[in-house]
Formats: C-alpha cells, structure tokens, sequence
C-alpha cells in the first residue's frame, strides 16, 4: 500500500515537473507568471487523445503502437509549440515594457479564452479513449506498477536530463541564462533578447504537450478544465523548488506528487486538491525563495 | 508597407492561426476563421495604411497639441463640484424612479447589476488603488453569503444584523490572507489568491454537515423590517441601490483619504513608498481588508436575495468576471468601474445568443484591454498625471538601444 502510493505518487510528480519546469523556465526570463501556461498542458492532452483517435481511425496504432505513439508526442509537441510561440508573441511581448499588472491580467485572459476556446470547439463532456497499453500492474519487488507508470517516470527523467543538458552545454542554453540573469546586458552582449524568450516558450509548451499526452494516455480521458488545476499545482511545484531554479522544479514536482498521493491515500481523498495549496502557502511563508532558489532581493 | 506585403503578411498570420486550431475546430471552422482573420487584418492594415498617408498633417497636429494643450473641447471639460452634485442627485433620481413600470425580469438584471457594482467597487480598491492583483476575490463574498446562510438557518439571525457580520467575517479572512501573503513578492499573492478561492471552494464542497456541500443551504430567511418582508423584485432593487449607493461614497472617501494615497503610491512604486514613510505592510493588508467587506456585504444581500446558496456560484471564473469589470471599466476609475460591471452584467442578456461565448469574449477582452487600452474605457485621471514605469523604461532603451 505504501509503496503503491509512493509509485503513484512518482508517476503524478512527474508530470507536474514536467509542467512546472514551463512556469520556472518563463519566470526565469520574464518575471511573469504564465498563467497560461495549465492551458497548454491541457491542449497537449487534448492533441493526444485527437490524434490517437485519429491514428486508430487509419488503422495505424493497431499495427505499429510504438510508431504511432512516437508520432503522437511529436506532433502534440509540434502544436503545442506552436501555441507557446504564439501566446509569446500575442499576450506578452506587447506587454513587455508595461507595468507589473499587465502582463499577468493579460495571461488570464489568455488561460480564460483558451479553456473556453477548446470547450466551446470540443464540448464540455469527458474526451474519452479507450486503453492503449495494458494497464495492469507488473510486479517490480513485489510492488505493482503498471506498464504506464514506469513510462511515464522514465519519459520525463528523460526530458528533464535532455532539458539540463541543453540549458548547461549548448550556445543557446547559455544565452537563456544570461537573459534570466539580465535581459538588457544580455542584449548588449548581442544576444537576440526575443528569439531565447521564444525559445524558452517553445521548450516550456513542449515538457507541457508530453505530460499532457502522457495524463491523457494513462486516464484515457481529458477536459477542457484539467489545465487549471494542474497548472495551479505545477505553479506550487515550481515555488516549493525555487522559482527560476531548473532542478529545483523537477524536485518540487516530485515532492508535490508524493505529498499528494500519500496524503489522498492516509488522510482525505476529497481534499486531496487542498494539500498542494496548503504547501504552497507555508512554503510562501517559510521559505519563499524555496528548497532551491536563492535568497534574492527585489531588483529595484 | 506596401499592398503585397500586408497581403503576405495577414495571410500568413491566418494560415498559422487556421493550422493551430484546426484539429479543435475541424477543416470548415478552421477555414472561416482564417478567412475572417485575413479579411480583418487587411482592413485593420489598410485603415492604418490611409491614415498614414496623412502622416504629415498628424505631425503638424501632434506639434500644435505639444506646445499649447487644449482648452477647448468635451475632453477638456472639467465640471465644477456644484455641477457634479447636480449631476449625482440626477441620476440617483432616474436611478430611483427607473423601476416604476419594468418589468421582474429587468428588475432582476439591474439587481444583479448592482451587486457587481459593489464586488467590483471593492475588487477595485485591492487591484486598481492598490495595484494587488486578488484573484480570489470571490472567497469573500462566499465568506459572506455563507455566513448569512448559516446564520439564518442555523440561528434564525435577522438579515440586518447579518449584514455587518457578514462584512467584519470577510475583512477578518481578508486580513488572515493578507498577513500570510503580503510579505512576499507581488506575483506570488495572485496564485495564492487562486489556490484560496479554490481551497474555499474545496471546503464549500466537502464540508457537508455545516455547508450541505454541493447542494447548497435552502430557505434562508429574506430581510425584513417590521412586518414589511423583502419578497418582490423591487424590493430587492432598492436594497441593493441603497448598497451600491453606500459603497460608491464609501470607496470615493476612501479615494481621497490618507489611506487611498498611501495605496496609490504602493501601486505606483512600493519601494520609493515605503522610503517616504508609507506602512506598505499595514497599508496592503488594510487594502485587502477594507476590499473584502464590500464582497462580503454583497454575498450577504446574494443569499438574502436568492434565499438560496451553493458552491458553484463562488468560483474562480466569477473573480475574473468581477476582475474583467475593473480592467475593461478602469483600473482605479470608480465611474470607469460602475460602467465595467454594467457593460459585463448587462451586454451578455442583450445579446443572449452569444451566451456560450462569454467568457471566451471576456478572456480577449482583458488581453485587448491590456494592450490598447490599458487604463479602461474610463481612465483614472489622477493616473494620467503619474509618472509611468515605462516613461523610464522608453528612456533608457533610448539611451542603451536595448
């Protein structure tokens, strides 16, 4: 029971890192809560299961399920992408020079109209898809977990490595901390301030579209709401790490998903919702740079 | 730019957007979108396009306007206090003699009017004068109608009594908030905000032997004065006018107050605030305060009114809705905020077709708003005075090229 929960509790928090490291990645250019940011992991869920209906319609996913799950990702990372570009490019860069306000009322317009835009397009109901991988549990050291969970875990452990190598070895990983550190020295140095601050927006919408197409796998079902609630949590997630820190938004959504898990298990399912708020608020309170993050001062 | 080049540049911006949405909206949709969008752009282009051509007059004008403001015209029009008293006892007039002869359904729709009109006024104190951007405002009101709900049918507590109390429980959740998050750093209270409506809406939910969860609480007792029972649309009307009435003098004081500079100067520059002696703690958390009693005595006159409260009319998409009616209204423009609440209550039962799309238009909207428009419809005139942070910003992206 309590490694079951442990189990779950993994495959859960790896799916709010996942989401979590779009929220830390954008605060560390920005400073700007993507509010929208829920909203993209929840198109992501929805291109999962479109597309895998659609493979299944062609016959495909009968025949090469390896194949066409591969495609699924990459076109769910294809489109989400393209709506992170676009959600730059409409809703915040405008905005870049405007007061602190604006950019985050502009963000919740842009969460509101695209929950609303996929509800109004797709209907309200449950998307529902049948099974795709066998979902009964294997026994690993007499503990048992689906093929999925494992999936799931080892898909993002991978992401996230991938993701660190990038931002510590390549050209451009380097670019996007210099932009985090100061956007207008970056620029002096010759950096091109909007392609690393759309690069950043592509690569959050992308770890988004995969913990949405892994959630809309493993359920079998989306909404058009999923993404407020997970989005909220992986905004917890990237806190409890330290907002702006990479890792530390990895750890944090680990930790939420074992916390939570553990707690809707031992204590209330019903309010299972409410133990990541309630960290989120005395992480604020106790140590509001997080587990990770830096003490930093207000840049004045 | 030139014809070609706008053609290219509105079909390749509708052919993105076409592509993005197409596996949502289906090939048909998707097309008709993209056609709209492409249509639209160059219309939008080719207006800008005709308007540049006299490019030069519009200098000319911009120059003249520079060196001598005018003193003429209805923008310039600053009317005396006698003229705006006469002007407020006007409207309270119409205001009041407005109902004879409507219809209940018109009644109800002014009603529920007026009620935003007191959850915005009060939204207003806490994101436009003091520049904190609550998104679980609406924790409040449920703070309050709750309160009334239990009160009356747990304890039988007459509705007059139930006002105040409902008002000083949600300023004590208020300044509990505040406390706990007004140490931090701005844009973390606006998800802290979130997880609260969600948590307040959690317990709404779950709690089922004091909140009868999602059913609701049923019969709660309507005011009453005397033997005189509030029963009838217009009873309600004027109850709520009197209320709205209070708050619009109440928030206008507070305005001109002390208080209300001290806020101003925290939205405007905390740091240079707190330097010139300004309590920014104690100021933010009386903003917070001070703004929930008004959603709190709203949510008490909800339950009076409706004699009936569940959980699903206390969500996070009623805070961006009240959040919507400051930010289209004017963010700190108490008349700019009354208008909000209007146009949002309002437009949506004139245009009953569209009512699935509300929010999606409301989401577009504060987008819009943020970059066209980011004062309202009605600005805040004290607000065109201030020094902007983006007045610095434009210099030194001048100075630097960055």
């Amino acid at each position: 029971m309590l490694l079951q929960q442990i189990v779950n509790g993994l495959a859960l928090g790896a799916v709010y890192a996942l989401i979590a490291l779009g929220y830390t990645m954008v605060y560390g250019v920005l400073e700007l809560i993507n509010f929208a940011h829920g909203e993209i992991y929840m198109i992501g869920a929805y291109l999962g299961i479109l597309l895998l209906t659609f493979f299944t319609a062609v016959g495909l996913t009968q025949h090469h399920l390896v194949l066409s799950l591969f495609l699924v990702f990459v076109g769910a990372a294809l489109y989400c992408a393209g709506y992170g570009l676009t959600l730059e490019r409409v809703a915040y860069r405008p905005l870049r020079h405007a007061n602190r306000l604006s950019p985050l009322i502009s963000a919740i317009g842009m969460s509101i109209f695209l929950q609303n835009y996929v509800m109004l397009a797709q209907g309200s109901t449950d998307k529902v898809f049948p099974h795709l991988l066998p979902s009964e549990p294997v026994a690993v050291l007499g503990v048992p977990i689906s093929l999925l969970q494992i999936f799931i875990i080892l898909t993002s452990i991978f992401l996230m490595i991938g993701l660190s190598l990038f931002v510590k070895k390549t050209r451009l990983g380097k670019a996007m901390r210099a932009t985090a550190q100061d956007k207008r020295m970056a620029g002096l140095v010759g950096i091109d301030i909007n392609k690393v601050i759309a690069i950043t927006f592509v690569i959050g919408s992308i770890l988004a579209s995969a913990a949405g197409v892994m959630v809309a796998i493993y359920y079998g079902l989306v909404n058009f709401f999923i993404g407020y609630v997970a989005g909220i949590k992986a905004f917890t997630a990237a806190v409890l790490g330290g907002i702006g820190n990479i890792p530390g938004a990895m750890a944090g959504g680990f930790i939420l998903g074992l916390v939570e898990s553990l707690g809707a298990g031992y204590l209330s399912s019903e309010y299972k919702d409410v133990f990541a708020f309630l960290i989120l608020i005395v992480v604020l309170i106790l140590r509001p740079s997080g587990l990770l993050g830096e003490k930093a001062s207000e840049k004045v | 730019m030139r014809l070609p080049m706008l053609l290219l540049r509105w079909t390749g911006i509708a052919v993105w957007i076409g592509l993005l949405i197409l596996p949502f909206a289906g090939l048909r949709q998707a097309v008709l979108i993209a056609a709209v969008i492409a249509l639209g752009g160059l219309l939008w282009s080719a207006t800008i396009w005709v308007s540049a051509s006299s490019r030069m007059q519009a200098l000319t004008a911009e120059t003249a306007r520079r060196i001598r403001p005018p003193e003429a015209g209805w923008r310039s029009f600053r009317p005396t206090v006698p003229q705006r008293q006469a002007f407020f006892v006007l409207l309270l007039l119409l205001l009041m003699i407005l109902p004879l002869g409507m219809n209940n359904y018109i009644m109800d729709v002014l009603t529920l009017a007026g009620i935003y009109v007191v959850l915005a006024l009060g939204l207003n104190i806490v994101v436009g004068m003091a520049g904190l951007l609550d998104l679980g405002y609406i924790s409040f009101y449920a703070i309050g109608a709750y309160s009334y709900a239990l009160l009356s049918t747990k304890l039988g507590v007459s509705f007059w009594i139930a006002l105040p109390l409902g008002g000083m429980a949600a300023a004590a959740f208020g300044i509990a908030l505040g406390v706990i998050t007004l140490r931090l750093r701005g844009d973390y209270l606006a998800i802290v905000t979130l997880g609260f409506i969600q948590i307040v809406n959690l317990v709404l939910k779950n709690w089922d032997s004091v909140t009868n969860g999602p059913n609701g609480i049923l019969n709660i007792g309507r005011p009453a004065i005397g033997s005189f029972v509030f029963s009838q649309p217009i009873h309600f009307y004027y109850l709520i006018l009197g209320l709205a009435l209070l708050t619009v003098l109440a928030v206008n004081r507070l305005n001109r107050s002390r208080i209300g500079r001290a806020w101003i100067a925290i939205r405007e520059d905390e740091v240079a605030a707190q330097a010139m002696g300004v309590d920014t703690t104690r100021m933010k958390i009386s903003a917070f305060a001070l703004g929930a009693v008004w959603a709190g005595l709203a949510g008490v006159f909800f339950a009076g009114k409706f004699a009936f409260v569940s959980p699903e009319s206390f969500t996070f998409f009623e805070s961006v809705i009240v959040l919507s009616m400051v930010v289209l209204g004017g963010m700190g423009s108490i008349p700019g905020v009354i208008l909000g609440a209007l146009i949002v209550v309002i437009l949506p039962e004139v245009l009953r077709e569209f009512a699935s799309y509300r929010m999606l238009i409301f989401g577009v909207a504060l987008v819009l708003m943020m970059i066209f428009r980011p004062q309202g419809i009605i600005g805040n005139p004290r607000r065109r005075l201030e020094l902007r942070p983006e007045d610095e910003d434009a210099i030194m992206r001048r100075r630097t090229g960055v």
